[in-house]
């Protein structure tokens, strides 16, 4: 037996012993994901139990060194772990910015001394992070931001305003994009720079969108001072750190969406819609649209394989996580639209008990930001014209 | 398994890519229906093929074969699709050595599985009858009769009918049209009394035929496999069959791609290059992680073919409908992006536009195969 093989019967044991049974159900609320942090609280004693084994084990971060507080996986027996769990339907222990997009920046640009500070605390779920990137007037032209930090002896001093800032109101720290040098060109001028949201001088403020939550805020800057040592990576170099942060965000944001769990969406459909005589779903159009649906989902999963095995082999384009971020939230906004016909009338009630507070329409509103967020679909595709096609042009 | 080729898959690509675009890039198609070639093929680049190994890929070693296995095929096929080679290769090399060797009796595989490994015997599956795919409504009768069967009935789009020295049929010996039970495969010799064959000029200049049987008589010792359980054999060579086209058209999407990639930096109108617009680089960029995310499926399913015979029906339906569609958008955007040079009968790009059309209804189109995952997924 190879040690991969003997590696995937220890994984399967241990997982089988350890994650309770009520954290092998699908996702349906926002509780039943642990985002750690300082004020955070479990939502059920099952998810702390299988929080603490997971974190113990490393295995909030299984491919972090354990250095860092990680489980020291490569990248066969991480596979292996993913495929375990998802076999079994086993959540994820810990859910956070800090581990999908911060630390894998941190890993490849950050100090030791940072590295030291920041990760161990991320893969025990102690600091909750977020993303201060947009701002009012730089969206998708995210080079143009305007919020500043200027120099003050070892410290910046840092004005300006973010927006769409994930969950702001529970963060406890924020890694963000600043203008350091204003006379630099757009992309020259910008570092990546981390700090307190405890720091005097920052506020934040809810958004209320259209599926009546509020995940984003717009996040102020009044005076707020940071140390230099802050910075990740050189300074004015910031925008290589954004980038390089950017493809694990698209990579998980491309990855949106609840693939391969529980019921197949046709049978969803047949459960409300009902069947005709021959146990056929009773509606010849959905039918057929949820069958073009499951092929593509079918074929999108073997090119996240793909896109994982040959970046193991050392074949993958930088740019592909622009190619699956487009196609994997283009997916899921699908998904959420032939859940929505299928819910027919049902699915329209907002608040009721029976319709668990609207949770089909909300979901549906929630993934028309998918397309938009982390880069919008049009810069998607600009990207891979231009990076991987290498059309000509600006 | 990793869904990428292995180093002895991509080497077996570089040289059936090698050979091919060397001795049969795109003209060679277009001479041969220019010609109005009688066989439709070259048999000089066919007893290449065999000497390549690449005739008796699936064919087992003991009978002079490499014993390869489909994601291998379909390495052969996507280079095939490339440059639209005709070839015998899927009617023969793919579907009749798979029938054989998954369905026939010892005699029956030594008697036939070396000779098509050496290039000396060409074969050809006769399925559909109607206009559409569907394997289940076969109606071609087979009626026992002394030590043996009598077929009447009429096949069409029998790929290499016309040159093929040996039938594979997909009878009716039981049951009624639309159900499983009652098929049959036979071996039939395409000299017998009451076989007429009319070949079929298509679209795409590649080989089909349709065959009329009247009263054919077929020894019993001629039956591939069980009388009245024929269904599951066609179905594991239908699927392999699928897999093989789904990776012909992968090429074949992959070749018109970077055909139109490469015009979009050439071509220049309002004195800028076109690939300049940001109309057809977004055009461009999906029609590439289209075919990225299809070619992915394919591997997966050849993988599975290769791996987990009984349950490779989903991954199967998935590829060949997603390649379908595929091709499909990747043949209109290549004429559409080509402009009216891509009209012209002149230019290569139509004759991609065309066989992927023949493609597409080969073993079931896209819907066909969308409708087949939905009731296998109980919808």
């Amino acid at each position: 037996m190879s040690d991969l093989e003997t590696f995937r019967r220890e994984t399967r044991a241990w997982l089988e012993a350890n994650c309770p049974p009520e954290m092998r159900r699908p996702m349906t609320s926002e509780s039943d994901t642990y985002w750690g942090g300082r004020n955070a609280k479990f939502s059920s004693e099952p998810q702390r139990v299988w929080f603490e084994r997971m974190r113990d084990k490393g295995w909030t971060v299984p491919d972090w060194p354990k250095d860092y507080g990680g489980g020291g996986l490569d990248r066969a027996e991480h596979k292996v772990l993913r495929e375990e769990m998802s076999a079994m339907g086993a959540r994820a222990p810990l859910s956070s910015f800090g581990i999908w997009m911060l630390g894998p920046a941190l890993l490849k640009y950050g100090n030791e001394a940072q590295k030291k500070e920041h990760l161990p605390k991320i893969a025990a779920g102690l600091i909750r992070w977020c993303q201060g990137y947009s701002e009012p007037n730089a969206g998708s032209d995210l080079a143009s931001l305007q919020t500043r930090a200027e120099s003050d002896g070892d410290d910046y001093i840092i004005n300006g305003q973010k927006i769409w800032t994930s969950y702001a109101n529970y963060a406890d720290w924020i890694f963000c994009l600043v203008r350091t040098d204003p006379t630099a060109k757009k992309h020259d001028g910008i570092s990546f720079i981390l700090f307190d949201m405890a720091s005097k001088g920052v506020s934040t403020k809810p958004i209320l969108l259209i599926s009546g939550y509020s995940p984003f805020c717009e996040t102020f800057f009044d005076n707020v001072r940071v140390p230099k040592s802050h910075v990740v990576g050189t300074v004015n170099r910031g925008w290589d750190v954004a980038k390089y942060l950017l493809q694990h965000e698209r990579a998980m944001i491309s990855g949106t969406g609840e693939r391969g769990i529980g019921r197949p969406l046709g049978q969803v459909a047949a459960d409300s819609v009902g069947s005709d005589d021959s146990g056929r779903l009773d509606d010849a159009m959905l039918r057929g649209q949820i069958a073009t649906f499951d092929i593509d989902e079918a074929a999108f999963a073997a090119v996240a394989e793909r896109a994982i095995d040959l970046a193991k082999a050392g074949q993958s384009h930088p740019a592909f996580s622009s190619a699956m971020k487009y196609y994997g939230t283009e997916l899921n906004k699908r998904r959420h639209e032939i859940l929505m016909s299928a819910g027919g009338i049902d699915a329209l009630e907002w608040e009721s008990e029976r319709s668990r507070g609207g949770a089909r329409p909300r979901a549906w509103l929630r993934t028309k930001a998918n397309s938009i967020e982390g880069g919008t679909s049009e810069v998607m595709l600009g990207i891979v014209a231009k990076r991987i096609l290498d059309l000509p042009g600006a | 398994m990793p869904l990428v080729l292995t180093e002895e898959q991509s080497m077996l690509r570089d040289s059936a890519r090698g050979l091919i675009s060397d001795k049969a890039p795109v003209s060679h198609l277009r001479q041969l229906r220019d010609n109005k070639d009688a066989t439709g093929f070259s048999r000089d680049l066919w007893k290449a093929f065999a000497e390549m190994g690449f005739s008796g890929l699936l064919v087992p070693e003991n009978l002079g074969g490499s014993g390869l296995g489909h994601v291998e095929a379909g390495v052969v096929m996507e280079e095939i699709g490339r440059t639209l080679m005709p070839s015998p290769f899927l009617s023969t090399a793919v579907l009749a050595a798979s029938a054989l060797s998954r369905g026939g009796s010892e005699a029956q595989k030594s008697a036939y599985l070396p000779d098509i490994a050496d290039g000396s015997l060409l074969a050809a599956l006769a399925v559909d009858e109607g206009t559409k795919h569907r394997p289940l409504q076969i109606n071609l009768q087979a009626v026992r009769s002394g030590n043996g069967f009598k077929l009447s009935g009429a096949k069409a789009l029998v790929v290499d009918g016309h040159t093929a020295d040996l039938l594979i049929v997909a009878a009716r010996t039981g049951g009624a049209a639309g159900e499983r039970n009652g098929l049959t495969l036979f071996l039939v010799d395409p000299k017998a009394k009451g076989i007429a064959i009319e070949r079929t000029v298509m679209v795409d200049a590649h080989n089909a035929a349709r065959i009329e049987f009247s009263n054919v008589e077929v020894d019993a010792d001629h039956v591939l496999g069980e009388v009245d359980q024929g269904g599951m054999l066609l179905d594991g060579v239908l699927n392999i069959g699928r897999g093989a086209v789904a990776s012909e058209m992968v090429g074949l999407s992959e070749e018109v791609f970077g055909r139109t990639v490469t015009y979009l930096k050439e071509r220049k109108q309002f004195g800028k290059l076109i690939g300049e617009f940001q109309a057809l680089q977004h055009r461009a960029a999906q029609l590439y992680v289209d075919i990225e995310i299809t070619r992915s499926a394919v591997l997966k399913a050849l993988q599975t073919l290769d791996g987990d015979f009984d349950h490779a029906g989903a991954a199967v339906a998935v590829a060949k409908a997603r390649a379908g569609t595929t091709a499909t958008l990747a043949v209109q955007e290549g004429v559409q992006m080509h402009g009216g040079m891509g009209m012209t009968d002149q230019f290569d790009i139509g004759f991609f536009m065309k066989r992927a059309r023949v493609c597409q209804e080969l073993f079931g189109d896209s819907n066909y195969h969308a409708d087949q995952l939905a009731r296998m997924k109980s919808y």
